[in-house]
């Protein structure tokens, strides 16, 4: 038997959804308004586009003196050397902060401060937790090492955290059952169901380490920044392409590497 | 309470190795899922506790090792009781209880080897267990027992490489490791098909006959409890309606613990 509705009393198949329309168009018309503000026009931008060419002409031929390549290669080294210290810092103060912040482990009054401390660690940009510690320790390496830290434990630790929630409890609790002591059952139970996915955000946090360990110079806080920023300012186009590209082939080097080290985790 | 515990040696006279008292278990206030129960189990061979679904079994299995914490009422575990336990204490008496789940619970990316093997943390270090140097005769033992089930060739296999049955084998394997006093299982065959089932059970009842190690078995299948178990425990909404041997219980408890005939063929 055929449904009661005839064609007039059915529904539309599609219902207009009003209210996300109108989002739409408030956003829209935001868009243009702010545009406007902020004096951003289409001669600009073609004004804009002819400097760019003339800025990138002036980076070809890359500078490859070797006064220039010893700077670089002092600089790099150096961003190489954060990154790494602050890789390692970091991924090792993530995970007991990671256990201690997984509500399904740790009880209310234990992850509570320590969701609270990694949001902290979250809540700012590197180049500006780098400015504060340019503040508090000095110029250099140790600066930019600090502030890449705080950013690694942000990163790590909340995703950390938030694996360690989806385990399977199942598998703990046969742990338990044993008569295991507890650190036993994180390094059996907790552990190999989380390790794959650690290593996954902890190669991902050495990779954005890298990156962001060639910009912390910029604020005094060491690494190739610092002489990427004095190219800048002294018109030394040629220099800056040299630095760029030398930036390009680390993190294609490191993207390689990782990719060796995750498959040895599966 | 420091942690000795004796051996389960089974002399006439000697107080039972398990027994439970008042046992109550209200997951919420007024509910209570286990009613004041009070059991003696025996010493040898398979105890089945049977009933439907939601009436306690599980929840009477996981209080003796206190995986849940009871309301009331005390636990005997040669003689100390299980309920009062904490820390060191009660770790020392869990490990000579083992355990065998419904899903096996294996860790799954360990390999076969490091989950029977994980049947002995509770008698070694963290540190130790982190760094694998478990001693000599413990992977004697666990060479030995996965010969027992039939899977030494998966040694180095992850678990969740294997079938159900295979894994149940490593999950009795795991238990049988802690060299137990008493092993429980919870629903050890509920997961596994009717012929993996049987195997599982004569695994089992291998287990009680050749190291004498009293095996309390969590079941609703009737026939596979009265095939396998030389005691039956019928549970219905929380109490207790029969303690006895599986040849005398008739259809009129069947009936009382399940309700209704239409379930019977």
């Amino acid at each position: 038997m055929p449904s009661g509705l005839t064609a007039q009393t059915r529904p539309p198949a599609f219902l207009p959804n009003w209210p996300a329309r109108i989002a739409w168009i408030a956003l829209i018309a935001y868009t243009f308004y702010a545009a406007s503000i902020l004096d951003v026009t289409w001669e600009r931008f073609v004004t804009g586009i002819d400097n760019g060419m003339r800025f990138l002409a002036r980076m070809v031929p890359p500078d490859t003196g070797a006064s220039k390549l010893q700077l670089l290669a002092k600089g790099l080294y150096e961003s190489i050397e954060i990154a790494i210290i602050a890789s390692a810092l970091g991924i090792v103060l993530s995970l007991p902060i990671g256990l201690l912040a997984a509500r399904n482990l740790m009880p209310a009054w234990v992850t509570w401060p320590m969701r609270l401390f990694i949001a902290l660690c979250r809540s700012f940009h590197q180049v500006i937790i780098a400015i504060v510690f340019v503040k508090a320790v000095g110029f250099g390496a140790l600066a930019g090492i600090l502030a890449l830290t705080v950013a690694s434990i942000g990163f790590i630790g909340k995703l950390f955290a938030d694996a360690i929630e989806e385990i399977s409890l199942k598998q703990v609790e046969a742990i338990r059952a044993t008569g295991a002591p507890f650190m036993s059952v994180i390094t059996y139970g907790v552990l190999p169901q989380v390790l794959t996915r650690f290593v996954g955000f902890a190669t991902y946090q050495v990779d954005s380490n890298l990156r962001n360990s060639t910009m912390v110079g910029m604020v005094g806080a060491g690494g190739i920044g610092g002489t990427m920023f004095a190219a800048f300012q002294r018109f030394d186009y040629d220099f800056l392409l040299t630095i760029l590209l030398a930036i390009i082939a680390v993190i294609m080097v490191s993207e390689a590497l990782q990719n060796r080290v995750k498959k040895l985790y599966q | 309470m420091a942690g000795s515990v004796q051996p389960a040696a089974a002399a006439p006279g000697t107080p039972a190795t398990l027994e439970v008292r008042g046992l109550t278990k209200e997951y919420r206030r007024g509910t209570p899922v286990l009613r004041g129960i009070s059991l003696v189990f025996p010493d040898r061979g398979i105890t089945a506790v049977i009933g439907p679904s939601g009436t306690g079994k599980s929840t009477l299995i996981r209080c003796i090792n206190r995986l849940v914490e009871p309301t009331a009422g005390a636990i005997l575990f040669h003689g100390a009781d299980m309920a009062r336990l904490s820390g060191r204490a009660l770790r020392e008496h869990r490990r000579r209880i083992g355990m065998v789940f419904q899903e096996y619970n294996l860790v799954e990316r360990l390999t076969v080897m490091e989950n029977v093997l994980s049947g002995r943390l509770g008698y070694l270090s963290s540190w130790q267990a982190f760094l694998r140097r478990y001693p000599p005769q413990d992977i004697a033992m666990a060479w030995e027992l996965l010969d027992t089930v039939g899977l030494a060739q998966y040694a180095n296999r992850r678990a969740d490489a294997l079938s159900g049955g295979q894994r149940q084998r490593v999950g009795i394997a795991r238990a049988v490791m802690q060299q137990p006093d008493i092993l429980l299982a919870d629903e050890p065959t509920s997961s596994l098909d009717p012929k993996t089932s049987v195997e599982i059970m004569e695994l089992l009842a291998g287990i009680t006959d050749t190291r004498h190690i009293p095996v309390i078995v969590n079941i609703h299948n009737v026939p596979l409890a009265k095939r396998f178990a030389s005691h039956v425990i019928g549970m219905a909404g929380g109490a207790i309606v029969y303690n006895g041997p599986p040849g005398g219980l008739t259809d009129d408890h069947l009936n009382q613990i399940y309700g209704g005939e239409d379930w019977q063929e």
